[in-house]
Formats: structure tokens, sequence, C-alpha cells
């Protein structure tokens, strides 16, 4: 019983990171209708920014206490990530707006490949470690482990969601947003200012990577210029999962996609007799995900948009 | 689009020309001997492929340094850096462009992958390969003539890591992880077969990939069947946060690694975790060698940190070079003829090829984590 | 009028029968090989050309058939099981492997649309790779990530294609006699991909690509026309498979990744989705352009005297920024097809409408 609460536990963590990364996702995708690859990579830099900071405020001064300079990080994480996704739609997206649909999607696989190779630069080839200055502290439960920084992961990603939740919903810029998703023309005719809505939409998700990114790195120990593209392809994976286009449904979809995973892992070899063992643990996600789509094909919170003709 | 063709061709043959241009520069001086080294220069593994290049450039520049004589004529060796993307198709596409250019040898690849496919271009091309870093046995045992390694391959550390483990460590539960990569399956594959020969107990198989930095459920899995050992086969970035996790979790195991974790980067993602745990190299301590403390101090001066698997490059080069020596010549045919005959005192131990194209003796060093650095605990034969 | 494309053809028979030794005199034998991977790729785009760009169905886990292609000849052309069949008879063998994977692909996915469809295929993708990954244990079907060594290569009227041949005084090296053999495949696949275009199955894929609801309506059976779609597409990644295990000698699972796919979706979107030349164009610069940009390090020095930026760092960095460029410059692709470019200049016209389908623009 122990084992499997701390699997639980286990999958809630890593699926709440998956839920925050697919927050970005899933909100471009319901307003543009554009899988923006270059998310995962917006992660990543948030990531790096951070530890830059990190790394010099601790080279400045060792004392100052670990939480305040993680949060530090975070603070100048953020803008940073918000100027990025603000610029990657601008000159990347926004021309091609009126283009067939595979064509920003190919520029998003450019502009990852380009964010990728630019941090490599910067930061270089190397994995960088995330100094262990945050506080360890652990806790039990019913037998299984939690850590302070596992606590703080889960809590701060029902935070984010909540916080999104609130602004697509009551906000004057939240009902833009749905307008625009709804229709671009029709929002525009209402007043909408559909191009700085669509730039809010990237800005806000780019500072959730940011978080999601901050908190990876601290998690794991460590970052590198290519950590983005499975953190991506995982997290994109989970807003389908959930209903793309749908914020809770990324939130349910991250969660679910997360505790899949781990007890696929954890007990897919017990399952199968050990013909199956934990190497087929994203055979397993991916199954699931399929089977999903096969009977809800609009994903488990998606609502099922009747086919224009 | 033959307009584009041509266009793209044309661009090439004007770069062509603009190359073999100021390759003419250089033919005044002594004739110059072109030697290539392949490694990931970018992708997820590039740190440690442009440590291997850097190991080789090392060794290139201070042999130029001393001055190289082949059959009276003075010669200068030219290091010709390539990128395999660690993708095998690739691979091939560099090993052609390398025997174009002209390369005599070359030092590389990097992982097995693309060794094994490029070491059929190397053979039909006649001219010798010598990997610092592939390990799969497969390499070797193809019947080239032209494949060399010096690092010791997966069976020869697999089993020393094996029997240290049960016989040194005491191990009787084992469980064992591997990355699903040729490298961290292969050694896991042999660490398993003399374990088990040794008389330990493997409690559980799991597997994870070279992306993952997540291993919380196949530890907690492996918890459950409460082993005194976790070996892992596989490289630093998931060792690290592994071996973090692994603590996290209260797991009690001690973690054995082999050449993947052996490194300072190991270290520095583990971080405090990092204590207590084990695992291996090839060859013998670097600073217990004859100019090893010194290698090291012209490298990190030069390059940085070295990664991995450096020094197996930079002794590549001087077994290469050796072996030129006593042919003479770098004839590529010559060369061949005296590979089997090398004989050198390398920064990794002594270099010397059997029959197959393996290092002969192959012995193993085993290390512990302690206080943030590697100690050796004693080399194994 | 009939003449003149008649010379234009017999003019790029001749081009492409001359190119290896054009290129082979000129650059040297490692762009014969890059030609012949040129080749592949452009079987692979042709391939996924016909699901996506015909059919309009989006699939990112096509490069799954090119690794089914590819096992199973070296299952069946390998020491592995001891079976070394002629080439004739496994590449058709593989190609067919290919095409019933396809329909066991497409068969649940069928009532999916765009990007749900996009990441199925995407997880198949991933299931293939990570099955041929694993199946060395408990029974070595694949060998796992060590790979299948010592692939027979293609053998023709007792001529190894492996090993360079002299003909007439003039030696002709193994790349180059592949080469040979992959135009043919090439050139067979454009035939029928041409003439699958201009059949009723294409007019009917192109019905289910531009409406679906009224494809149905006008009495397609949209479901077998998919499963065509996907099946066609698979069978022509499975002979590029097979041909690519024959001329590498070696595979391993990490010949078939997620990465592939995506590249090779590049390909057709960046050349034009749907047009023939557009596609063969995309194939040829994706390919040659990561292969061009390793001579950066050569051309800093030729101009500037010494290299400035190391080129490893500077190649997949400029690979990208052409990647955008060039679809920020040709969004409909570099040879778009001639009903796209339709649409595009009736952008603000009549002709417009607003439509769902991922070949589109959107409105």
């Amino acid at each position: 019983m122990d084992i499997f609460t701390q699997q639980l536990i286990n999958g809630l963590v890593l699926g709440s990171i998956y839920a925050l990364v697919a927050l970005g996702y899933t909100m471009v995708y319901g307003i543009l209708e554009l899988i923006n690859f270059a998310h995962g990579e917006v992660t990543m830099i948030g990531a790096m920014v951070a530890l830059s900071v990190i790394g010099v405020l601790l080279g400045a001064s060792p004392d100052l206490p670990g939480l305040m300079v993680v949060i530090a990080g975070l603070l100048v994480a953020i803008p940073a990530c918000m100027a990025l996704a603000f610029g990657i739609e601008k000159i990347a997206y926004r021309p091609l707006r009126k283009a067939p649909r595979l064509a920003p999607l190919i520029t998003a696989i450019g502009v990852s490949i380009i964010l990728q190779n630019v941090a490599m630069l910067v930061w270089g080839r190397q994995y960088v470690s995330f100094p262990a200055i945050l506080p360890r502290g652990q806790h039990e439960i019913l037998g299984a482990h939690i850590t302070d920084l596992q606590i703080a992961i889960v809590v701060l990603s029902l935070l984010s969601m909540a916080g999104l939740w609130l602004l697509v919903e009551k906000t004057r810029l939240g009902r833009a947003m749905r307008a625009t998703a709804q229709s671009k023309e029709v929002a525009e005719l209402m007043g909408v200012n559909v191009d700085r809505v669509i730039s809010y939409t990237f800005i806000i998700g780019a500072a959730i990577a940011a978080i999601a990114g901050v908190m990876v790195s601290a998690y794991y120990g460590l970052a590198h210029y290519y950590m983005g593209f499975m953190l991506g392809l995982k997290a994109f994976s989970a807003a389908v999962l959930g209903g793309i286009g749908n914020i809770a449904g990324a939130m349910l979809g991250g969660l679910l996609l997360g505790v899949i995973e781990a007890l696929g892992a954890g007990y897919i070899g017990d399952l199968t007799g050990g013909f199956l063992g934990s190497h087929y643990q994203d055979v397993f996600a991916f199954l699931v995900l399929i089977l999903v789509l096969v009977f809800r094909p609009s994903g488990l919170l998606g609502e099922r948009v009747a086919s224009r003709a | 689009m033959q307009a584009t063709r041509f266009s793209i061709s044309a661009l090439i043959v004007a770069m062509t020309l603009a190359l073999s241009a100021c390759g003419e520069k250089t033919a005044e001086g002594p004739e110059v001997i072109r030697i290539g080294s392949v490694a990931p220069l970018t992708g997820p593994q590039t740190h440690i492929g442009k440590d291997n290049e850097n190991g080789a450039r090392l060794a290139v520049d201070e042999i130029n340094a001393q001055g190289l004589e082949l059959g009276g004529k003075k010669v200068k060796l030219e290091l010709l850096g390539e990128d395999d993307q660690a993708e095998p198709k690739t691979a091939t596409i560099v090993a052609q462009k390398l025997v174009d250019a002209g390369a005599v040898a070359v030092i590389g690849h990097l992982n097995s992958g693309t060794t094994i496919p490029a070491s059929k271009i190397y053979h039909d091309a006649g001219i010798p390969q010598i990997s610092p870093s592939a390990t799969a046995v497969a390499y070797t045992a193809q019947g080239y003539k032209t494949a060399y390694r010096v690092m010791a391959n997966d069976a020869q550390q697999g089993k020393a890591l094996g029997q240290y483990a049960v016989g040194k460590m005491g191990a009787k539960k084992i469980a064992i992880i591997d990355d699903r990569t040729a490298y961290g399956q292969g050694l896991a594959d042999e660490f398993e077969k003399a374990a088990k020969a040794a008389g330990g107990e493997v409690v559980a198989r799991e597997f994870t990939n070279d992306k993952a930095t997540d291993f919380t459920a196949i530890l907690t899995s492996i918890k459950g069947k409460n082993p005194d050992l976790v070996f892992f086969g596989g490289m630093d970035p998931q060792g690290g946060p592994m071996a973090q996790q692994l603590k996290r979790l209260g797991l009690s195991a001690r973690l054995l690694g082999g050449d993947g974790l052996q490194n300072v980067n190991f270290l520095k993602l583990a971080g405090a975790d990092a204590e207590g745990v084990v695992a291996s190299s090839p060859g013998l301590p670097i600073d217990s060698m004859p100019g090893g403390p010194d290698f090291r101090k012209r490298f990190e001066a030069k390059y940085g940190v070295i990664q991995v698997y450096a020094p197996y490059a930079y002794d590549a080069v001087y077994a290469l070079v050796d072996a030129m020596k006593r042919a003479n010549s770098a004839e590529p045919a010559k060369v061949l003829a005296e590979l089997p005959k090398v004989e050198i005192q390398g920064v990794t131990g002594p270099v010397k090829f059997d029959a197959k194209g393996d290092t002969v003796g192959g012995a193993v060093t085993v290390y512990e984590a302690k206080g943030g650095a590697w100690q050796v605990l004693e080399t194994v034969k | 009028m009939r003449e003149r494309p008649r010379l234009a053809l017999a003019l790029l028979a001749v081009l492409l029968a001359a190119l290896p030794f054009l290129i082979g005199t000129g650059l040297g034998n490692s762009w014969v090989r890059v030609l012949d991977f040129v080749l592949l790729y452009v079987l692979l785009a042709l391939g996924l050309n016909i699901v996506v760009g015909y059919a309009g169905l989006l699939d990112l886990g096509y490069i799954a058939f090119y690794a089914l292609g590819a096992y199973l000849y070296a299952w069946l052309a390998s020491p592995h099981f001891g079976l070394h069949l002629p080439f004739w008879m496994v590449l058709p063998l593989g190609a067919a492997l290919a095409g019933v994977f396809g329909v066991l692909l497409g068969a649940p996915t069928l009532r999916l649309r765009g990007d749900y469809l996009a990441i199925v295929t995407l997880g198949f993708g991933e299931i293939i790779r990570i099955f041929m990954n694993n199946l060395n244990a408990p029974f070595n079907l694949t060998n796992g990530p060590q790979g299948m060594n010592l692939i027979d290569p293609v053998s023709i009227g007792g001529v190894s294609l492996g090993k360079s041949l002299e003909v007439a005084g003039i030696t002709l090296p193994s790349t180059y006699l592949y080469y040979y053999l992959f135009l043919a495949a090439t050139l067979l696949v454009i035939v029928v991909a041409m003439r699958l275009q201009h059949s009723r199955v294409g007019r009917a894929w192109a019905a289910l690509r531009e409406d679906e609801i009224a494809a149905a309506a006008m009495g397609i059976n949209t479901r077998n026309v998919k499963l065509l779609a996907f099946a066609m597409g698979a069978t022509f990644g499975g002979l590029a498979g097979g041909l690519f295990a024959a001329f590498q000698g070696f595979i391993s699972p990490e010949s078939f990744t997620l990465w592939e796919s995506i590249l090779v979706l590049c390909m057709i979107v960046l050349g034009g989705m749907g047009n023939i030349p557009g596609v063969i164009l995309g194939a040829v610069l994706l390919t040659v352009i990561p292969e061009a940009l390793r001579y950066i390090g050569d051309l800093q020095r030729a101009t500037l005297g010494q290299v400035v930026v190391d080129p490893a760092d500077l190649r997949m960095l400029l690979f990208g920024v052409a990647l955008v460029a060039m679809m920020l410059f040709r969004p409909a692709g570099l040879l778009p097809s001639r009903q796209r470019k339709r649409e595009f200049s009736a952008q603000d016209g009549v002709a417009e409408q607003e439509q769902a389908s991922l070949y589109d623009t959107k409105a």
C-alpha cells in the first residue's frame, strides 16, 4: 500500500509539471488552433535564465536564503519568457495567420530548433546543475515520502490553473480571449483587438512556462538546452488527452498522464508477468491516450465541435 | 527544380574550390596528414562529443609541436572534426566525407550506434578507425581489420563490475536499471550475467531512457523489492537525478554505475546525494599514471574540465601515431599492418590491441564519490 | 507543343543518369552518398504526401513504416535469423507489411481529425520505435538498442551493390550503384503517385481533404478512402525502409525517431504539399542544406582567414533560421500545387470559403 501511495504521489507531481506546461499549449491552441511547438523551449529558456540569475546572486553573496534566490530567479525568468513569447508570435506566427495551417507548425519547429541552438551557444552544451539551496524538508504520508518541493509544485500548479481560469472566465481580457477563440472575425467586429488578445495569450502562457521551467530544474536538479523537447511533447499529449483548448482539460490531462506513467512504470512488469517491463512505460501512456481519443475523439473534456461544412 | 539543384551544386562547387585553394596554401610547408575525429557536436550529447574532439585535438597539437617525421620527411597532423549528430545515417555520410577528404585514419565515433555503421565505410576504404568510447561488443566482432578501440568493451567492464558488486561490495539482492541505449543496455546485460554468475540475485530489472529525468516510478517499484544495490547502465544526466531521487524516496541501496557516471558532471548533478555512489572507468586512474596529472592540467587549461572520454581520444591518437612511426609512413595499409603491434603507455593505462581490435588486459578501476570527488577504491583486472 | 516536354524529359533523363558522376567528380563520393539519402527522403516524402498532401490527414508517426520496412529486410536478409532471401522478395514483403500496419493504424483513428490525429499517429510511431528498441527479450527479435548488423546488400543478378563494380574500365562505387536503384524506385513511386492523384481515388482524397462531410454526402466511402491513403503512404515508407536497411547494412532504433517524422513532414510542407515537384524539392533541400552547412567552417576560413564561430554551433541554428525564413516567404510552400496557388490569389475574392481542413487557408 505504501508503494502504491508513493507511486500516486510520484505521478501527481510529474503530472502537475505536465499540466503547467500543457496550459500554455492549450491556451494557444484554443485561440489559434496552432500547435506551438516552441513552447517546450520557452520552458527551457525560463529554467536557464533563472539558473543564471541564481548563479549570479549566489556568486555575489552565498549566504542569501535559498528560497529568496530562487524566487528572484523566477521573477527575472517570467518577464524574459514573456518577452520571448511576444517576439516569437510577432515574428514567426503573426505573418502566417492567414497561411495554410501547417505553415505556422513548420515555423514553430524552426523556432524550436533556433531556441535550442541559441541556448546551446549561450549556456553551453553541458547539463547545468541546480544548486541545492532550497529547503529539503520531507514528510511521510501513509508510508510514502513527499518533499516540500513536491508539495510546492502541486500547489503552484493548482494555483496557476485557478488563476488562469479566473482570468479567462471573469475578466474583460478573458472574455475577449473566449470571443477570439470562437471567431476572430466576429470578435474583431465587436471591437476586440484580436492581435493584442493573441499576444496576451502567448505572454500569459510563457509566464506559466517560466514557472514550470524553474520548478522542473529545481525538482530534478538540472537544466539542459535540450530539456524542452520531451517535456513539451508530453505536455502536448496531456493537453490533447484532456481536450485541447480547455483549461481544466489540460490540468486533468496532465495529472492523468503523470499518474498513468507512474503506475504504468511501476506495475506493468508485475501485471504482464515480466513480459513487458518499465521500458514500455511510454507505450502504456500512448495506448491510454489513443484509447481515450478513439472513444472520445475530442479528449476527455473537449467540446464536441460539430464539423463545420 | 533542376535550376535549384544546379545552383546548389554551383554553390557547393564554389565552396569546394575555395576550400581546396586554402588547402594548397598549407601544402608548401610540411606534408599534411589528415586524421578524422567524429562525435556528436549537436544534440543532447554535444558536451561529451566536444570532449572527445578536444582530447584528440590536444594530442594532435602536442605531436605537431614536438614534430613528427615519417619516411624522412617532416609531417604535420591535421584533425578534421566532424559532427555525426549521434545518428547512424549522418555517421555514414561524414565517414564517407572523411574518406573523400583523404583522411588516413579516424578517431571515433562516440556511440556504438554510429561507430558500427561507419566502420563498414572505413573498412571498405581500408583506413584504420580507433574508437575512444564505443563499447558494444558487436563493433569489433564484425571481422573488420580496420576496427579498433582503446576502451574496455561492455563485456569486459560489465564482468568486472558484476564481480566487484557481489564479491567486494557484498551485494546479495541487486536491482538493475538501464537506459535502453546500446551502451546502457549492453553494459547492464553483461553486468547481470556476471553478477548472477558470482552468486548475486537480481530482484528487479527496470528501464528508463536517455532523455528521462524522472525515475521515481521505477525507483519506488524497486524499493518494494528491497535490494541492497542498484546498478545503473547509463550516463550522468540520468544518473545525477537518479541518485537524488533514490535518497529522496528513502532507499538504502547503494548506486553503482559504469564510466557513464564516473565523471565530474555526475558529481555536480547529484550534489550531496553523490556521496557513496560507486562507479567504474576502464583503464587505470589518470592521476596515478605517469604524465596523467600533467595531461589533466594541460587539457583543463585549454578546454576546461574533462567530461568523460577525452583521455581515451587522446590515447587513441597516440596509439595511431605509434603505428605510423612503426610503419614509418602514414599510408593506411602500412599503418594497419602495424596497429596490432602498438604498445604505448597512455594516460588511461597501457594501450595494446588483441586480434579483434579490443584492448588487451582491459583493467577497470572502481571509484567512490567521497566529499565531492572520485576516490579510487581499487583497480580490477 | 508535344515536342518541348519530350525534349526536356530527355534532358532530365540524361542529367539524372549522369548526376552521380557529376557530383562524384566535382564534390566527392560523400556527396553521392548524400544524393542517395536525398532519394530515400524523396521516397519518404512522396509517401507521406499521399497521406498529408492528398488526403489531408496529418501524420506525425510516418517514420514507423520506414522502420517496419527496414526491420523486415533485416529479419529476412541478415545473419540474425540466418535468412538470406533475395531483395526482390524482401522489398515487396516489407512494403506490404508496412501497408498492413498502415491500415491497422488507420482503422482506430478514422473518427479523429486534425491535431488529434497528429498526436495519435505520433504515439503510434513512438510505440513502434519503443518495441523495436526493447524486443531483444524475452525473445530476441530486433536485437534491441544494439541494432541489427551485417544486413545483406542488394544483389542483382549476382552483382552485389555493396561493393564497387568495374564496367568497361570505369569503377562504379557502391554509392553510385545504389543511386541507380534508388532512382528507379523513386521514378516508380513518382509515376504511381501521379497516376493516383488523377485517378478516381485521387479525386476522392481531394474531396475528403477539402470537406469530409460533403465528400461523404457525395457518396464517397470515407472509411475506405482514408484507409487506402494510410496504406498507400505506408507502403512507400516500407519500401524506402527496406532500401535503407540494405544500403546501410546496419539499422538501430536511433534511425527511426520522432525527429525523422517531423523532418519528412517539414519537407512536404516546405516544398509544397500535394504537388509532386514541390515535395521533391522540399526533400532535396532539407537533406542537402544541413550537409552543405558543414562547410561554413571552411567558408569562414576562406573568407575571414580563420574559424570565428564553431561550425557545429551554427549548423543547426542556421537550419532553423532557414526553416522559418522559407515559410515566412512562401507560406504555401516553395512550389505550391496549382489549386493552392489559386486559393491563395483568391484570398480576398469570392472564391474564399471557410474551411476547417488543415490543407487550406484559415479564414
